[in-house]
């Protein structure tokens, strides 16, 4: 097959999309199967095929259909919108000294969870148990201001560890910042990851008014969340924190807002995960996330490649609930705005870590993203000096599809732009290299986002 | 058209020329804090 498209079957719809156009076609079978043999030259003035060379091929189509097929494909390749060819190259190094805009503030190296899938090391990156004084939160914002030179939209997403441990530090940064913001020519926009234990009225109110989206840590059904997700004294946390979250959201919703996400993590122990987002909706939640587990392969709740099959055929089942259902809920990562998505120059290399997103730790250590803490080899400087390893920071702004391995000939190019930088170093020992299973498993959610996307047209 | 429905604008290219500005959201700062999800987050040049 030609390998400007790609063509799937989701459903019973038959979906075909133009790569380098972001076109997402709706297919009959006979166009479906007739585009096994369509090769266009890159130079040619058409199709470069006849519905007779097609027939010799395809002898179970009528003739006549084929011919009225093949004239539509033709409309579509004439308007650019089928085997288009891949012009962005050009622009892979647009963000070299692009400012930093984002910034993943550790406010604490310390959880009152014990996760045991944690590549947090239970909270303290493997440095020690310790928590960000008001005085580096608050720098930090200078470090931000100073750094973004003409970007004006800020994030700030406060995290750990458990960010709720260094609540003075959380609400100190984001009062100066909002003290500041204006003068400055900014818009602050502050997110916050949270297992929740220790929300109360206070910190509830504040979050859902100072916080543009926040992430609050469940991983579904009671028994799957508490055989990972414990207290120090090894204690399921689900009755802990479901009536907390409950409350925040119900907040957060009785004010319009949608802007926040229950996460969750799915292992090799819950495979049948939908039956976790099931239960989520049920209890209230309707905007959802559950992603799979980053973790050492050695450790028995690590998704293998085995695992694959079953995982690809679970999306296909989540996918069929919410096409059936669409209001039910929503799905973070089979979310995918076909119109209004992002630009072809952002697509290129995704989240920007290490260019234009940052991690600061409780000391002030710049690394490039919040999974790389605590390797010291990828730290990028400290907010006290204010200098950032230039070289890293180049690193990371050639680090896009055309840089990664396998990256450029995969159809899933412009809407992953490569995956994870950090999960890549981890697993494969290179950030340019795509960790592979989480390559296949972001395909198949690409291919469950687009089916529902197109349902939606 | 009979045999074909497109759902898009299919505007990828026109979006390279006047892309970039950096105005959008981040995407690790959304619910996304392990595996890199982009195609999911919204342009916002125009807002």
């Amino acid at each position: 097959m030609d390998s400007r498209i790609h063509k799937y079957k989701q459903g019973d719809m038959y979906i075909v999309l133009d790569i380098n156009s972001g076109g997402v076609h709706v297919v009959d079978r006979l166009i479906f199967d007739m585009l096994d043999y369509i090769c266009p030259d890159h130079e040619g003035g058409g199709l470069g095929v006849t519905a007779e060379q097609l027939a010799a091929s395809l002898p179970q189509y009528d003739k006549g259909e084929m011919a009225e097929a093949l004239s539509e494909l033709e409309e579509l390749y004439n308007g650019k919108m089928l085997f288009s060819e891949d012009e962005y190259k050009q622009y892979a190094e647009m963000t070299l000294n692009a400012p930093i805009k984002a910034m993943c503030l550790h406010v604490s190296h310390d959880c009152n969870l014990r996760c045991k899938y944690c590549f947090a090391e239970t909270g303290d990156f493997g440095g020690g148990r310790m928590l960000m004084p008001p005085e580096v939160g608050r720098k930090a914002i200078d470090f931000l201001i100073e750094k973004s030179a003409g970007r004006e939209n800020l994030e700030v997403d406060f995290f750990g560890g458990e960010p709720l441990m260094a609540w003075d530090t959380v609400k100190a940064t984001v009062d100066y910042a909002r003290s500041i913001e204006k003068q400055h020519g900014k818009n602050f926009r502050f997110t916050i990851t949270t297992n929740g234990v220790l929300l109360d009225d206070e910190k509830t109110e504040y979050i859902n008014r100072e916080m543009s989206n926040c992430v609050l840590s469940l991983d579904g059904r009671k028994e799957v969340n508490d055989r990972i997700r414990i207290t120090p004294n090894e204690k399921g946390s689900y009755d802990l924190i479901v009536p907390k979250f409950q409350q925040l959201v119900k907040g957060r919703v009785n004010e319009g807002r949608t802007d926040h996400y229950i996460r969750g993590t799915f292992t090799k122990y819950n495979l049948d995960f939908t039956n976790d987002i099931l239960h989520m909706a049920e209890l209230g939640f309707k905007q959802l996330s559950v992603e799979p587990v980053v973790t050492d392969p050695q450790m028995p709740y690590a998704i293998a490649e085995s695992d694959l099959p079953t995982i690809f055929n679970e999306y296909d089942r989540l996918c069929e609930i919410m096409k059936n259902d669409p209001k039910k809920f929503n799905f973070f990562h089979f979310k995918i705005d076909l119109n209004q998505g992002p630009c072809a120059v952002k697509r290129l290399r995704g989240c920007g870590c290490g260019n234009e997103y940052v991690a600061i730790t409780p000391d002030g250590d710049i690394f490039p993203c919040h999974q790389f803490v605590g390797m010291d080899e990828w730290k990028m400087g400290n907010i006290f000096d204010g200098n950032v390893n230039k070289d890293l920071k180049d690193y990371f702004a050639k680090t896009h599809i055309y840089s990664k391995e396998g990256c450029a000939d995969c159809w899933a190019r412009f809407y992953c732009s490569g995956g994870c930088n950090a999960n890549s170093f981890k697993y494969e020992g290179d950030a340019r290299k795509p960790h592979k299973i989480a390559c296949e498993m972001q395909k198949k959610r690409i291919e469950c986002g687009i089916a529902l996307a197109t349902a939606d047209c | 058209m009979k045999h074909l429905k497109t759902v898009n604008k299919a505007n990828l290219k026109e979006t390279a020329a006047k892309g970039g500005c950096g105005k959008c959201q981040t995407s690790c700062q959304s619910a996304c804090k392990t595996s890199c999800t982009v195609a999911n987050q919204q342009c916002e040049a125009n807002k």
